[in-house]
């Protein structure tokens, strides 16, 4: 564990360094590409309001500001998912000339993700006050809401990681379940009401991500308290999924190597 | 040379082997997860040897008799199946064909990302890079995508970053070739200013008899993972030379 600690000190600048030469190169390439980290959520928020929205006619309040925080929480760990599957192949280059404790990789692209995230946030502000949302101080709980998503994210991608270096076809399977995954998080619909009880309930409460995404919900545009005891909850099992994910690589990362 | 009496790299009956994991797919992980018996190829096997400060090592052998595995295991890439590898704590880096650049990412950037995996702050690379950048002999592209760059420019960056950014322990993998015949030459010629510091111990892995001949202290011939002769560089590569024929 110290080890960790150590590591992780001594290769987040070089993390930061390279999360931002990524973002740049982004940008880069096309002007237009920032454009992208805004339009796509914006164009989806859009196709998710009109066809829940007008077609099955959804009667959630704030419907396209609930639409974003869904998709733009989803959006990224989603990406986490499927970029961590591939993450040691898509590094081969680095990682087969240099030492570097693989869950690094993770570190850039959730630096990466993250700051994509935060400007769908900032839209999302944006909206709030177009629609003249006024939040009361449960507001502040977006931040451990923040940190448990990433926690729990990081955990999950040390896993996939792992596996994803030795089973080939893990990818096919994370995306299948990233699809369940979605219908079941309720990115356009709350789940605690809609699915029938008492399985509308528990699939918000167990559902790791339906429940993130509707405390955000709650904290950020219906001025509502999120379970506390639940947020800690999800909270320690992240720790524990990230430290057996960081145990089992620092174990077999060296085998990585050999394999891709 | 040769006053140096410090080991500065130290290997005892070194294993490494390679486990043939291609085949895994969901299907068969699940059904045996750990009862698939994989098959091994033992890339490098009881190897030990000593590598004095200041000393050059040349390593020779043909195709697949373990050299670069052997090279990436002292790089800290892989880890010893058994055996131990001592560096006494000594900075090393790896300069091998193809080094691992982001293709998206600039010249530039890439300088820093290596340096810094290299355990340099940013500080001294900052220092060090119009030098870089100078010997690579870049020009313009050094701010533009690494994958817009030609296989030479590629090499010329790899080999200038691990040339300029010096470490105590510098493992060379084939790339005295890299470039145009002024580049080589450069580059022979900076091999060679850098092995003249009694600090710096090198490890060449090269086809080139000539080069190994004039280079180095020492020459190990490899064989199917082991040792066949090591000592002299007369004498092994006459007697490499001979093996060859």
């Amino acid at each position: 564990m110290s080890r960790f600690f150590k590591d992780v000190k001594k290769y987040s600048k070089y993390a930061f360094y390279s999360a931002r030469s990524e973002l740049k190169s982004e940008v880069a390439s096309s002007y237009l590409n920032w454009l992208w980290w805004v339009l796509d959520p914006l164009c989806f928020m859009l196709i998710y309001t009109f066809i829940f929205g007008v077609v099955f006619n959804a009667k959630e309040q704030y419907f396209p500001i609930f639409i974003f925080i869904g998709l733009s929480m989803w959006d990224f760990f989603n990406r986490m998912m499927t970029n961590s599957v591939k993450i040691v192949k898509n590094n081969k280059a680095i990682v087969s000339k240099v030492y570097m404790p693989k869950y690094v990789l993770i570190f850039v692209k959730m630096l990466v993700n993250a700051f994509k995230m935060f400007i769908s946030f900032l839209i999302v502000i944006g909206m709030m006050v177009i629609w003249k949302v006024v939040p009361d101080w449960n507001v502040l709980y977006v931040i451990p809401i923040f940190i448990v998503l990433f926690v729990f994210s990081f955990g999950c991608s040390t896993i996939l990681l792992h596996f994803g270096v030795f089973v080939e076809d893990l990818a096919n399977v994370v995306r299948i379940g990233l699809r369940l995954l979605f219908y079941i998080t309720g990115i356009f619909y709350r789940v605690g009401t809609r699915i029938p009880a008492p399985y509308g309930e528990l699939a918000e409460k167990y559902n790791p991500l339906a429940f993130l995404i509707a405390s955000m919900r709650d904290a950020l545009i219906y001025q509502k308290t999120p379970s506390r005891k639940l947020l800690l909850l999800w909270f320690v099992v992240g720790v524990i999924i990230s430290a057996i994910g960081v145990r089992t690589i620092y174990k077999n990362e060296n085998s990585y190597v050999k394999v891709i | 040379m040769g006053k140096n009496l410090e080991n500065a790299i130290e290997v005892r009956d070194l294993c490494i082997s390679y486990k043939n994991l291609k085949s895994y797919s969901i299907k068969k992980s699940l059904l045996h997860l750990k009862r698939q018996k994989a098959e091994v190829f033992e890339a490098v096997k009881h190897v030990s040897y000593d590598v004095k400060k200041g000393e050059i090592l040349g390593i020779i052998g043909k195709n697949g008799s373990g050299k670069s595995t052997m090279l990436k295991a002292l790089a800290g890439i892989f880890s010893p199946d058994s055996g131990t590898i001592d560096l006494k704590g000594h900075s090393v880096s790896l300069l091998s064909i193809g080094v691992g650049f982001q293709k998206e990412l600039s010249g530039r950037e890439n300088i820093l990302l290596s340096g810094m995996l290299l355990g340099f702050s940013e500080e001294e690379i900052r220092e060090k890079m119009p030098g870089i950048i100078e010997f690579a002999e870049l020009g313009k592209f050094i701010d533009m995508p690494v994958k817009t760059y030609s296989s030479g420019m590629h090499s010329k960056l790899a080999f200038s970053i691990t040339a300029i950014l010096e470490t105590d322990i510098m493992l060379i993998d084939e790339v005295l070739s890299v470039g145009d015949e002024k580049f080589k030459k450069k580059s022979y010629n900076k091999m060679k200013s850098l092995i003249s510091n009694e600090d710096r111990t090198v490890v060449i892995v090269s086809h080139s008899i000539s080069t190994l001949q004039e280079l180095c202290d020492q020459v190990m011939w490899m064989h199917d993972g082991e040792i066949r002769m090591l000592g002299e560089p007369k004498e092994v590569l006459a007697a490499y030379k001979e093996f060859m024929k």
